[in-house]
Parts: C-alpha cells; sequence; structure tokens
C-alpha cells in the first residue's frame, strides 16, 4: 500500500470518529439500548470484507473457508441487528 | 475496485451516518434503522456484483444460513434478555473481522508474500488481537449474563501481571511476524494470545458492571472492523467500523460516570468483595414494614408519583403490573413518572425498553439528570428492584464505597416505599441507609406479586 493510499484511509478514519462522537452523543439515554443492538448490526459491515475475501478464494482451502464463516457470521450480525432493533424501536410509542 | 461502487460505497456511509443522526429522535429513530438498513443491503449488493458468478451459489448458501439465524433470534428473543443478544453480536462481528483478517493472511502468504507489507501485516495483527479478544471477551460476558458461568468476579492471584505477561508476549509476537511474514507458528501464537487476553479480562469483571463491559466490546467490535478496512484498503469499513467505536466508547464513558469509577478501576475488576469488612461496622439499620393496603391507600392519596425501576424489576417481570398500577393512579389524575438511573438494568438504556415495551409512553421515562431536582416535590416515590441506585451513602458517607457515585434523590420525596424480595444488600454489598431513613417503608414480598395486589385492592377502592 502506498503512503497516500494509507493517509486517505487515516482521513476517512479520523473524520468518521469525529462524526461519530458528535452524532452519537445526541442520541437520547432512552434510546440507548437500540443504538447498541444497531451498531451491532453497522458492526455487520465485515459482511463486505468477508465478500471480498470469499471473492478472493480458489487459492487455498483454508482462506475459502475462513471467508464463508466470516459471511455467515457477519451476516447473523446484519440481520439479526437490524431486525431486533426495529423490533424495539416499534415498542416506544407516545400517548 | 470500479468506480460504480466506490460510489456505491459512499452511498451507504451516508445512509448509516444519516441513520445515526436520526437516532436522536425517538420518533425519527425507526425511519433512521431504516436507512441504516438500506445503506448495507447498498453496500453488499455493489459488494456482490463484483464476485465472480461461481462462488455466488456459496455465498447464497452462506448468507440465508447467517439470515436465517439473525432473524430467528432476533424475532425470539425476551426484551429481558436484550443485553445477551447485544454480548453474543458483539462476539460474532468480532469473530467475523477475525477471521477476514486470517482468511486475507493466508491467502497472501500463500501467493505473494511480498504483497504482505508493512501497513497490512500491522492491520492484520490489529485486527486479529481487537477481533480474537472481542470475541471471547463476549462470549464470557454472554456466559455471565445468562447465568451459565457465575456472575461473579472470578479473581486469581497474578491476574493482572498474567494479562501484562501476555500483552507483551502479543508484542514480541508481533515483532517475529514482521521478521518471518510466512512463518504460521507465530501468527498461529498471535491467534492463542488474543483468544486468551478476552477470556482473561473479561473474568474478573462482576455482573452488575456488565453494562461498561458490554459497551466497550461494542465498541471493540467497531474497531475490528475498522482494522479490517486498513487491511482491504475499505473505505465503507472504515467509516461504519468508527462509528460503532465511538457509539461504544461514549456509551462506556456515561456507564463509568455513572457509576463514578474510572474505566481502569471496572476492568480491574473484584469491585465489591473487598468492602464487606467495612460495610460491617454501623448501627444495624430498622426497618418499617408496609401492607399491600396500606401502600394502596399512599397510592391513593398521593397527587405525584416517581417510580425507580431497577434491575429487580426485569427479574421480577413487574413492568406490565406496574403499567396496570399507572393506568390506576392515572384514572386518579395522578402524575405518574419514572425516574431511570443510567446503570439501572444490565446494559445502558435497558429500562426503558422492558417499561415501552410494557406500553408506557417513552415521554414518562425521565433521565437522572432532569427528574432530580423534582423528588422533593413528589409525594410518594416507588422504587422496585432498585438498591444502590438510590442510597444516600453516595452522598453522605466518605467511607462508602459507592460514595460520590451520582444516584437518584428518593430518600428527598415525602414518603418512599421500597418493593423488595427481602433484606438483601445491593450489589456493591453495603446497606442502604435509605431502607432506616423516617420516610421509607418496606414492601416486602416478590414485585410482580405484590404490585398485582395492589393493583387489585387500588380497584376496589375506586
Amino acid at each position: 500500500m502506498t503512503v497516500s493510499a494509507l493517509l486517505i484511509l487515516i482521513y476517512v478514519l479520523v473524520l468518521a470518529s469525529y462524526l461519530g462522537f458528535e452524532l452519537i452523543s445526541k442520541v437520547p439515554p432512552t434510546l440507548h439500548t437500540p443504538l447498541m443492538s444497531g451498531s451491532n448490526a453497522i458492526s455487520g459491515i465485515t459482511i463486505v470484507g468477508a465478500l471480498i475475501a470469499c471473492n478472493e478464494m480458489g487459492y487455498t482451502s483454508v482462506a475459502k473457508l475462513l471467508g464463508m464463516f466470516a459471511l455467515i457470521l457477519a451476516t447473523i450480525n446484519v440481520v439479526g441487528g437490524y431486525a431486533v432493533t426495529d423490533r424495539m424501536l416499534k415498542m416506544f410509542k407516545k400517548k | 475496485m470500479s468506480t460504480a461502487i466506490q460510489i456505491a460505497y459512499l452511498i451507504a456511509s451516508i445512509l448509516f451516518i444519516t441513520g445515526i443522526k436520526l437516532l436522536s429522535k425517538t420518533k425519527d429513530a425507526r425511519r433512521g434503522n431504516m436507512l441504516s438498513a438500506i445503506g448495507m443491503l447498498i453496500a453488499i449488493i455493489a459488494t456482490l456484483l463484483t464476485i465472480n458468478v461461481l462462488s455466488l451459489v456459496e455465498i447464497a448458501v452462506c448468507m440465508l444460513i447467517g439470515g436465517a439465524i439473525g432473524l430467528f433470534y432476533a424475532t425470539k428473543v425476551a426484551m429481558t434478555k436484550i443485553p445477551e443478544m447485544v454480548a453474543l453480536f458483539n462476539g460474532f462481528g468480532g469473530l467475523a473481522s477475525f477471521a477476514v483478517a486470517l482468511s486475507d493472511y493466508f491467502l497472501k502468504s500463500n501467493t505473494s508474500l511480498e504483497s504482505l507489507d508493512a501497513v497490512n501485516l500491522t492491520s492484520i495483527i490489529l485486527s486479529v488481537l481487537i477481533g480474537g479478544v472481542t470475541f471471547t471477551g463476549s462470549l464470557i460476558a454472554y456466559l455471565k449474563l445468562d447465568g451459565k458461568v457465575s456472575g461473579q468476579p472470578i479473581t486469581f492471584s497474578g491476574q493482572h501481571l498474567l494479562n501484562l505477561v501476555l500483552l507483551i508476549a502479543f508484542v514480541a509476537t508481533s515483532v517475529l511476524v514482521f521478521l518471518n511474514p510466512g512463518n504460521l507458528v507465530f501468527i498461529g501464537a498471535l491467534i492463542g494470545i488474543s483468544l486468551l487476553l478476552g477470556v482473561l479480562t473479561v473474568i474478573p469483571i462482576g455482573g452488575a458492571d456488565m453494562p461498561v463491559v458490554i459497551s466497550l466490546l461494542n465498541s471493540y467490535s467497531g474497531m475490528a472492523a475498522c482494522a479490517t478496512g486498513f487491511i482491504l484498503n475499505n473505505n465503507v469499513l472504515i467509516v461504519a467500523g468508527s462509528l460503532v467505536g465511538a457509539s461504544g466508547i461514549i456509551l462506556t464513558q456515561i456507564m463509568c460516570k455513572a457509576m463514578n469509577r474510572s474505566l481502569t478501576n471496572v476492568l480491574l475488576g473484584g469491585f465489591g468483595q473487598t468492602v464487606t469488612a467495612a460495610a460491617g461496622d454501623g448501627p444495624a439499620i430498622v426497618v418499617k414494614e408496609i401492607g399491600v393496603e396500606e401502600t394502596a391507600m399512599l397510592f391513593d392519596s398521593a397527587s405525584s408519583v416517581l417510580v425507580v425501576p431497577g434491575y429487580g424489576m426485569a427479574v421480577a417481570q413487574a413492568q406490565h403490573v406496574i403499567r396496570e398500577l399507572m393506568e390506576q393512579c392515572e384514572k386518579r389524575n395522578i402524575d405518574f413518572r419514572f425516574a431511570i438511573h443510567p446503570v439501572a438494568g444490565r446494559m445502558p438504556g435497558h429500562m426503558n425498553v422492558l417499561l415501552a415495551e410494557a406500553n408506557i409512553s417513552y415521554d414518562k421515562l425521565i433521565e437522572m439528570e432532569s427528574i432530580n431536582d423534582d423528588f422533593p416535590n413528589t409525594d410518594l416515590v416507588f422504587v422496585v428492584g432498585a438498591n444502590d441506585v438510590v442510597n444516600p451513602a453516595a452522598r453522605t458517607n466518605p467511607q462508602s464505597p459507592i460514595y460520590g457515585m451520582p444516584i437518584l434523590n428518593a430518600d428527598k420525596a415525602r414518603t418512599v416505599i421500597v418493593s423488595k424480595r427481602s433484606m438483601g444488600k445491593g450489589y456493591a454489598g453495603i446497606e442502604n441507609e435509605l431502607f432506616g431513613y423516617p420516610n421509607c417503608l418496606m414492601l416486602f414480598g416478590d414485585a410482580k406479586q405484590t404490585i398485582t395486589k395492589v393493583v387489585g385492592e387500588m380497584k376496589e377502592m375506586s
């Protein structure tokens, strides 16, 4: 990886972290549990990494199996995380 | 990577950010979650388009298996068990990043060793460390929350020294990996050490410190995704990972502040074990008991009521009958609200979800800072399954282990009724001075059963 490519990744990391801190400190305590299950789902973004790993497979069976294993786990996080967050947020009603 | 895919990742990142922004208002939160899910769908479809056709069947099978497990768990899980689910999912996230990092390593070490440059190796090592610690740490947290492993802190002498030695060993092995990138023994050692570190860092932490631990592990799972982003040179992984990392860190800070403890203090563990001796002295607390009928009468004559829920309410499953109590009070035009301490329950915001499930309007759930000044003007405070968060010793007794912890000022109300199973001590293992106060009355028994009786009495009165 070239230095400039690495620097761009670091740029993204720093800016996204700052943005994250700003936005999340505004989430009310009432919603902290859905925030956590929702971020569970977002951390399932590793699914993209797993798909890329699967795509590059075929070289060794170990890499392939690990990629597929990661794909299953990340899908559990994505589907389960979003579904349970929606289930919770549906319950928050104002009368 | 083609421009189209980069644009798709950019759109996905924007949707994740917008989704989290919408979480700042309860009424928009559900839409925010939807947007975030759409972002994920776009990222997945865009990635799938780059995959060669041959492997699509295998990918579909993997995603169907994962999707079915996730959906099944999400629809079946009881709201009291959400902390367990979040802990488990943190672990899956960590393990997924761990597996992707290793997959990338094996791929490159088998084809072109020179493609494993310094940046790549560093990212792989970090991903293995954070992912591994997140995986086994979350698994232990899950087992503790679920009661499969004792919630008590597990400590032994030399524990911190052992962790330190392991950390140094990890750094040393990392250097060896840099010198011999193709050597599988060293990578194997890194895997072993990180998995062991995860177990060792969570076992000394007690059950009621779990809100801090889950928040921290949540943050780790995001950081692991970030590290994976550096391995694959992928921006969307870094954006999403840092959002989750930031979220976990903020929640960790809030939880620590609400317990007046530093993160180091929580992580070193063993809280509540050393204080029992000190708690023994001081005069025994004499309490006044109250029966169901008198409780009903007190509710009937009050004009304002504040309920302080704690983990005990969730254990007794008393939230639905509390809603019935609320309906009885509202019929009598009694102002009925809930005062929520940030660490009530086993994860941040846990009480709010349980009460929302019991169909209680969210504008009745008031956080500590907003409600604390209202206690002196409140006729009746009803403490259900909470203990340390209403202990005035936190304000008055510098010797108390919880001294300095922000508490709900329940003692300042005109009358306090505490629903409690028995005179057991709270998590901190200390006496609660509040129970001996002249304005405090104890309603002993299972919260669900006694409150059901109180509601019955109130129905007869009207």
